[in-house]
């Protein structure tokens, strides 16, 4: 699906633009792909068909996303999203991790919902028109993600999974704040307001929201570090491996189509 | 005497969604705009998700139906406005309801994108059945991404209702 944009706007270093949709766009696609690995075998039957529901919106969100940032650099999404080494991908270090098991995927999705609910509330004001409008889109998909994950976040914190929960927090938390480590020309995408709040003011808006939460829940991991400056570049065995998976059929048969 | 948009907009009615085929494009709303230049007719599609893989379907299907009434068919995959499930006409809640799907719950405008604090308790669903509204969603997620899964405690029917977004 093509949606019609304009071209780059005018004063806007197109590098930070491109740098913002793509981390966006990362993100969506490689938790939307670890969490479809649940298809088929997620803990009960409405699991299931909850949980690729659930991926099927982030890889949809991330389709949109890369199909804008092609149209503004003259690419393919396709190409974007199977063209690339493993170390051209800019998501944060939270999604470097394999899915495990299903008390880490919902620590993992509970702390990227709510990450994301932050954002895409910022994006919707956006002066770069087509990102806020789907912004406001995919927000009021994602209210359905949250509310399902705020479900199971709870269910398990209050029964014998509260251990597992606890330790797969502890584990994931450093990593989600690499969501808001900085983006190249951050300062100037503030400025244009392509990004109406700096990575830190929505992070601090975020920790608001969820250190409340996990703290009644007994939850809280008991450090918070600052974000890592290469949150979004570092990469690990486990994505490698999930890179292989996605680019297996584009990487065999050239310009694949399905 | 009817205009040419108006046949447009008619050809446009015969063209069902693809996942629910009781329902067509313009009573579910995903037609925002009919523009006519000429012999070039532009059509404004919006999606009801955005993962939607019904979406290149849609497109397809109308081009093939509108294939003739102009020398150049467009169609235009647009976001400028969210699709919500208020654009769902009276008739086409009707027609949901008739073959069985409950017809998204109406909610005012905020409702889905409130602050983070406040996660709202959506209305439930009435049973397309027999119009109980002792039902309980069942998963907020079903068989496809616009649809949510419920059962009717009255009459123990399990349904399916086009998702309130």
């Amino acid at each position: 699906m093509t949606a019609t944009v304009p071209a780059s706007p005018p004063g806007i270093a197109p590098a930070g633009l491109a740098g913002l949709l793509l981390s966006m766009a990362d993100d969506e696609f490689v938790i939307g792909f670890w969490d479809s690995e649940w298809t088929g075998i997620a803990p009960m039957l409405e699991e299931d068909v909850a949980m690729s529901s659930i991926s099927q919106d982030e890889i949809g969100h991330a389709r949109a996303l890369y199909e804008l940032l092609a149209s503004l650099t003259d690419d393919d999404a396709d190409r974007i999203a199977f063209g690339r080494t493993a170390d051209e991908f800019r998501h944060a270090a939270l999604m470097n991790h394999a899915r495990t098991d299903w008390a880490f995927t919902i620590a993992r999705r509970y702390l990227y919902e709510t990450a994301d609910a932050v954002r895409l509330e910022s994006l919707a004001r956006s002066s770069f028109e087509p990102l806020a409008q789907l912004a406001a889109k995919m927000r009021r998909e994602e209210t359905y993600h949250r509310m399902h994950l705020d479900t199971w976040l709870r269910r398990l914190a209050g029964g014998s999974a509260h251990e597992r929960l606890a330790s797969a927090l502890e584990r994931a938390w450093a990593d989600a704040q690499a969501l808001f480590s900085p983006l190249p020309d951050e300062a100037q995408l503030v400025a244009a307001g392509i990004l109406p709040d700096s990575l830190g003011e929505l992070r601090r808006r975020w920790l608001a929201h969820v250190t409340p939460v996990l703290a009644t829940l007994e939850l809280l991991p008991a450090r918070t570090p600052e974000p890592a400056p290469d949150g979004r570049r570092s990469r690990t065995e486990e994505f490698r491996w999930l890179h292989g998976e996605f680019t297996m059929v584009a990487g065999s048969e050239e310009g694949a189509t399905w | 005497m009817q205009t040419r948009e108006e046949a447009i907009w008619d050809a446009l009615a015969e063209v069902s969604d693809p996942e629910i085929p009781a329902i067509n494009l313009v009573d579910l709303g995903v037609i925002r705009s009919v523009r006519l230049d000429g012999e070039r007719v532009t059509v404004e599609l919006l999606p009801t998700f955005v993962g939607c893989p019904a979406v290149e379907v849609m497109r397809h299907d109308v081009a093939e139906r509108l294939h003739g009434m102009a020398e150049e068919v467009h169609v235009r995959i647009s976001f400028a406005e969210p699709w919500t499930s208020e654009r769902i006409s009276l008739r086409g809640r009707e027609r949901l309801r008739a073959s069985g799907f409950a017809p998204p719950v109406r909610i005012g405008p905020g409702v889905l994108h409130d602050d983070l604090a406040e996660l709202s308790v959506l209305p439930v669903a009435t049973c397309p059945y027999c119009g109980s509204r002792n039902t309980t969603l069942e998963n907020a997620f079903g068989p496809t991404l616009c649809r949510a899964i419920y059962h009717c405690a009255d009459c123990r029917q399990p349904f399916e209702q086009f998702k309130t977004i």
